[in-house]
């Protein structure tokens, strides 16, 4: 997360035209919405339907993901799945940016004392590196879907609230403030027309590439056994499931993985697409 | 010289003062979290309410965590057997926290270090062939970066035994003693890493080779590799080095997937399973370790980046 | 002229997706400087890199003859140019902070030349780099090879970038804007080391957008324009008598020795009427040029218009002191003891080098630090002793132009919103009011409607400081700070600017606090001079008193330093 938002600064500030890449992105985001919001459109199958006597049918024509080890459709499973990856990875992101907008104005706005002591606390949340400040969380409330959910945010938040603290001071101490306040304008005033509208919409950006991030983790608790549990269609338990045939039945791993990666690739270039756009308009 | 000395000295001593606080903030955290745990905490160190504790063995948690004392007690009481290194039992396994986690340390560092150098061997191949191959070149190695940084290690380490160990069979697909049974988990650990170290690079060389400095260069008659080796990529690594901090500890983040996965013993699969068990101690010696190992890894990215650039040795 | 040429372009030609230059011919001479001179953009440095083969990968370069120390260059391999690069010709470049790797000590910078192109051993090399920094005057050589770029001044570390150039004694020495960084006292010791290059027998190519600098080394000059060379010709009879039009614009441009109130710019403001007619155009150009008015050259010297001053001091300046705290936690006095009152209607001018404590006086002033000692007055009133609250209302009489305009807006505005809001008024709803205000503010700097939807990062450098004179008279000011405006911009973008400060407090009888390191401006615009030297005015009076007879020994100096047309 830390390497995407320390390129995120310099990157891709010479193209201006959309490429093929944000195209491709930009239907796969399309894809995905619709997955979320009406599966029934792209897969109007069950994604629950048993088919015993089909079970473990590789990819075919019928079944373009092949079926699990209960004749389930693959395809139908994934496109189901979406809205849980989907809502899991927005919620831990909001979570995460919550936590990460409360911190770093706390310590971006106030006093020298406030900013050590958070930073500190950053610091030390810091040493719990990735999953495990997640798996703290988990051991402590328990597994599940939404102690998951929770447990990927808090582990985001760090992250969230060092970028927020930074952008934050260098906003503040930016010529154009200086000069609002030379043109006689309150406090109140630079704070609400300058420093938070230059502070908030980096967020946006930062919140399309933590989804992608969120979902994978997301995924991975999942996959563990410590987040959505089988036979719900979400992504990473799909995974957990296949991994018992891997030897025989591949692509019941296969496609969930897919489509995880294809979020948050398509997360990642669309964020960056709007990241550019934002610099030059 | 020994003005240099006692500056290096002062500030040795701050970073390792720091360094300790942030330990002792680390074993407040877990200290508190446990007693988050709802119900009956020396239920909770026995495994949670599930694991049907006799009472007797309460009784000795009770006893041994001074779970009947006050808190500021029961605080400073963990404070200094941590300082001694007493960990706590393990109830789940029957056994000292501390030389279990000690023995499971060494597999998980040497995955993370072999990771670590791959990944940057990776990242610096992929940074300096798509800086050079024109514009190809350039949108290829931008891509595989953007798609290895999304690839979760659990999908990527199947994938790699599919491919790898069940239809190759190059590979085997549980990690036994040999260097063999390294290949996919390093791979696993590395392929993401690569992606996002290669995409710092490659921004920062980009800019580096744009600089004046490589044009002054350039027209005192440096040749292309000369222009690189000599002062691009230096300037190209400093911000995937003050990055490798952060990527050891996602390491060992990830060890917990792929330990899982090939079966190897580690720190991450001791965590995971400590977790599934509930199994308090292990869990908070497993995390306790990695603050620590975490910590020095910084200290030591710290030290690499002063020694890659003169200019942080003079501030 | 027996002797062979160091460099011959004939009909030199590139071109990137468009031509960039077009058919440029010169000849330079061992031991003779050429000044290639031009606005940016001219393609003044596109020539100067295809001389070195490193024009780019997508440079398409072309010529009739190009030839370095008589031999074609024309067509080489990479590899061929190599070998000549250094060797044949050497580069300096514009601020040697970054034109020498900042990680490197500089020793092994210029130790590179030699290793890429002697037989030199290690040890001769560093003897040889000692003897180099000794000839460009670096003092104490040997403890400051092992030194980096950042630990050095900036004067010293452009020594050493040029100690790097010479090292393998090149024929021709090509220096791109060598001294556009530095301080004035600095950039004439760097252009005296240039000149005695030049008379040991070097051919010397000096590039630069500024005429002034050029003529006290150039023996020759050639003016580049749109990727042609305009006029070319010795340097004093380029300077006295410019036959293009480009020329004769960059001579008038230069404020140096020009009277008070005199115009340096050709183009002027255009009336409200050019604005509606000519939107389509004003895009690609600052200003636009008005056909009624008189280029300079033909302009009788007008003397100095009247100053409609009654006296009235408008800002004072009592004893102001402010420290600032060094990394390593000690303090010391940026500004130390300083005083002045500006009266109604005049200019002071106040000039200092880097570190004299101008700015942090130009922040005093505008309140947006407080004095440690002392006291800034408006109109008599407090003002650096009140409260930002009681202080608030009368901001609107004091503005500010800054000398990084883009900064100093917010980069999420446009052009409308920035002037709207300084208007006072809402940014989402414009009146038809407000409209007509912008419309005037807009005629009155200068600036085509079009600008209005634009952002401050889509606009050239001389618009974004037009923008920002027109947002600091929006709230009607008596008073004008002007920190560094016109530092950062062409020389020919600074005449405009310049003229147009001049226009605006004429028709406004503004009063102005001129901030500059350049005394030459300083010169042009200022009824009062106050000189600052690490944090104290060491001489004040009037202008003309300060510049006829200088009497702090440091005022001379920087006098002496100052780039005039030595036609």
């Amino acid at each position: 997360m830390q390497a995407e938002l320390a390129t995120r600064s310099r990157q891709f500030t010479r193209a201006r035209r959309p490429g093929a890449a944000e195209a491709v992105a930009g239907v796969l985001a399309l894809f995905f919405l619709v997955s979320a919001i009406a599966p029934q459109v792209l897969a109007p199958g069950d994604p629950l339907a048993i088919h015993p006597l089909s079970a473990f049918t590789p990819p075919n024509f019928a079944h373009g993901f092949g079926t699990d080890e209960s004749g389930r459709d693959i395809y139908t499973r994934v496109v189901h799945g979406t809205q849980y990856s989907l809502l899991i990875g927005a919620a831990a992101t909001a979570i995460g940016l919550s936590l990460g907008i409360l911190l770093g104005t706390l310590a971006g706005m106030f006093g020298r004392v406030v900013d050590f002591t958070v930073n500190r606390f950053l610091e030390v949340l810091f040493a719990f590196p990735g999953l495990l400040l997640a798996l703290l969380f988990i051991v402590i409330f328990g597994p599940g879907v939404a102690t998951a959910t929770i447990a990927v945010g808090l582990s985001t938040a760090p992250g969230y609230a060092r970028i927020i603290r930074a952008q934050l001071r260098s906003v503040r101490s930016a010529a154009f403030v200086e000069a609002a306040t030379v043109l006689g304008r309150t406090r109140w005033q630079i704070l609400l027309r300058h420093i938070l509208p230059n502070t908030l919409a980096p967020l946006f950006v930062l919140a399309t590439l933590g989804i992608g991030q969120a979902i994978v983790w997301a995924a991975t608790l999942s996959y563990l056994g410590l987040g959505a549990e089988p036979p719900t269609a979400e992504w990473g338990a799909m995974l957990s499931a296949g991994r018992t045939y891997i030897t025989s039945a591949w692509w019941m791993s296969f496609f969930p993985g897919l489509f995880i990666v294809l979020t948050a690739v398509t997360a990642t270039v669309l964020g960056r697409s709007i990241d550019r756009r934002m610099r030059h308009a | 010289m020994p003005r240099v000395l006692a500056r290096s000295l002062r500030r040795l001593t701050a970073r390792l003062a720091g360094a300790v606080f942030v330990l002792w903030m680390v074993a407040t955290v877990t200290f508190f979290a446990v007693r988050l745990i709802p119900g009956d905490p020396a239920q909770a160190v026995l495994g949670g309410p599930g694991s049907q504790a006799s009472p007797e063995a309460l009784a000795a948690v009770t006893a041994e965590y001074g779970f009947d004392q006050p808190v500021i007690v029961q605080y400073l009481a963990q404070l200094g057997r941590l300082a001694t290194g007493d960990l706590g039992t393990s109830y789940a396994l029957n056994m000292d926290v501390a030389p279990l986690v000690l023995s499971q340390l060494g597999g998980t560092l040497l995955l993370a270090v072999l990771a670590l150098t791959l990944a940057w061997l990776i990242a610096l191949g992929l940074a300096t062939w798509s800086t050079r191959g024109g514009t190809v070149a350039s949108r290829v190695g931008s891509s595989l970066e953007i798609v290895a940084a999304a690839l979760p290690h659990f999908w990527l380490a199947t994938s790699l035994i599919v491919v790898f160990s069940i239809w190759l069979g190059v590979f085997p697909p549980i990690s036994t003693g040999g260097v063999a049974g390294l290949v996919l988990p390093v791979l696993t650990l590395a392929i993401p890493l690569a992606g996002f170290l290669g995409q710092v690079m490659r921004e920062s060389l980009l800019s580096a080779l744009e600089s004046p400095f490589v044009l002054s260069a350039r027209a005192r008659g440096e040749s292309e590799r000369g222009v690189r080796w000599i002062h691009a990529l230096r300037h190209a690594s400093l911000p995937a080095i003050s990055l490798s901090g952060w990527a050891f500890g996602s390491l060992i983040s990830g060890a917990v997937v792929v330990e899982t996965i090939f079966a190897r013993p580690g720190l991450g699969r001791t965590l995971l399973n400590a977790v599934t068990l509930r199994d308090v101690p292990v869990v908070i010696g497993v995390v306790m370790i990695v603050a620590v190992a975490y910590i020095l890894m910084t200290l030591l990215t710290d030290a690499a980046s002063r020694l890659v650039d003169p200019r942080l040795r003079l501030a | 002229m027996s002797e062979q040429a160091a460099l011959t372009v004939e009909n030199l030609q590139v071109d990137f997706s468009a031509p960039v230059v077009r058919g440029v011919s010169f000849t330079i001479a061992p031991g003779e400087c050429l000044a290639l001179v031009g606005e940016s953009g001219s393609g003044k440095s596109v020539t100067a890199r295809s001389l070195l083969g490193l024009a780019g990968e997508k440079a398409h370069v072309s010529a009739d003859r190009l030839e370095l120390d008589g031999q074609s260059v024309l067509g080489l391999t990479e590899r061929a140019w190599r070998v000549r690069r250094g060797r044949d010709v050497g580069l300096v470049l514009q601020d040697a902070l970054v034109s020498l790797d900042p990680l490197r000590p500089i020793g092994r910078e210029i130790a590179d030349s030699l290793r890429l192109h002697s037989t030199l051993g290690a040890a001769a090399r560093a003897r040889r780099v000692l003897e180099l920094l000794d000839e460009v005057g670096l003092p104490e050589p040997a403890s400051q090879v092992r030194k980096l770029s950042g630990q050095l001044s900036g004067g010293e570390r452009q020594r050493a970038l040029i100690a790097a150039a010479i090292a393998l004694d090149p024929p021709l020495l090509i220096a791109d804007e060598p001294t556009t960084a530095l301080d004035v006292t600095v950039q004439a010791q760097i252009l005296a080391l240039l000149q005695r290059i030049t008379l040991a027998g070097t051919a010397v190519l000096l590039i630069s957008h500024d005429l002034a600098v050029v003529s006290r080394v150039a023996n020759r000059v050639a003016v580049m324009h749109d990727g042609r060379i305009v006029e070319t010709g010795r340097t004093a009879q380029v300077l006295g008598a410019p036959r293009h039009e480009q020329t004769r614009r960059m001579v008038a441009a230069v404020p140096a020795d020009k009277p008070r109130g005199s115009r340096l710019s050709v183009t002027a403001r255009p009336t409200a009427t050019t604005t509606a007619t000519a939107t389509a155009t004003a895009t690609s150009t600052d200003a636009l040029p008005s056909p009624t008015r008189p280029t300079p050259a033909a302009l009788p010297p007008s003397p100095a218009a009247p100053r409609g001053s009654d006296g009235t001091v408008v800002l004072e300046a009592v004893g102001l002191s402010k420290n600032f705290r060094r990394p390593d936690g000690s303090r010391q006095l940026a500004v130390d003891d300083v005083s002045f009152s500006l009266h109604r209607g005049t200019t002071l001018g106040i000039v200092g080098e880097s570190g004299s404590g101008k700015t942090t006086t130009a922040r005093l002033l505008l309140a947006l630090v407080a004095p440690e000692r002392g006291e800034v007055r408006v109109f008599g009133e407090p003002w650096s002793t009140a409260s930002e609250s009681s202080r608030r209302g009368s901001r609107a009489s004091v503005g500010a132009v800054y000398q990084d305009a883009l900064g100093s807006f917010d980069p999420r505005w446009s052009v409308a919103e920035v002037l709207t809001d300084s208007l006072g008024a809402r940014r989402e709803r414009r009146s038809s009011q407000t409209l007509k205000r912008i419309s005037a503010l807009l005629d009155e700097v200068g600036l085509a409607a079009a600008v209005l939807t634009r952002r401050p990062l889509e606009l050239s450098g001389g618009q974004r400081q037009r923008v920002g004179i027109a947002r600091a008279l929006a709230a009607r000011p008596a008073i004008l700070i002007c920190d560094e405006p016109v530092s950062s911009l062409d020389v020919s973008v600074q005449a405009q600017i310049l003229d147009l400060l001049d226009d605006v407090q004429r028709e406004r009888g503004l009063s102005l606090v001129f901030i500059s390191h350049d005394l030459g401006v300083v010169q042009h615009v200022s009824d009062q001079i106050a000189v600052m030297r690490a944090g104290r005015i060491v001489e004040s009076g009037p202008a003309g008193r300060v510049f006829a007879a200088p009497q702090h020994p440091y005022s001379v100096q920087l006098l002496a330093a100052v780039p005039r047309l030595s036609a």
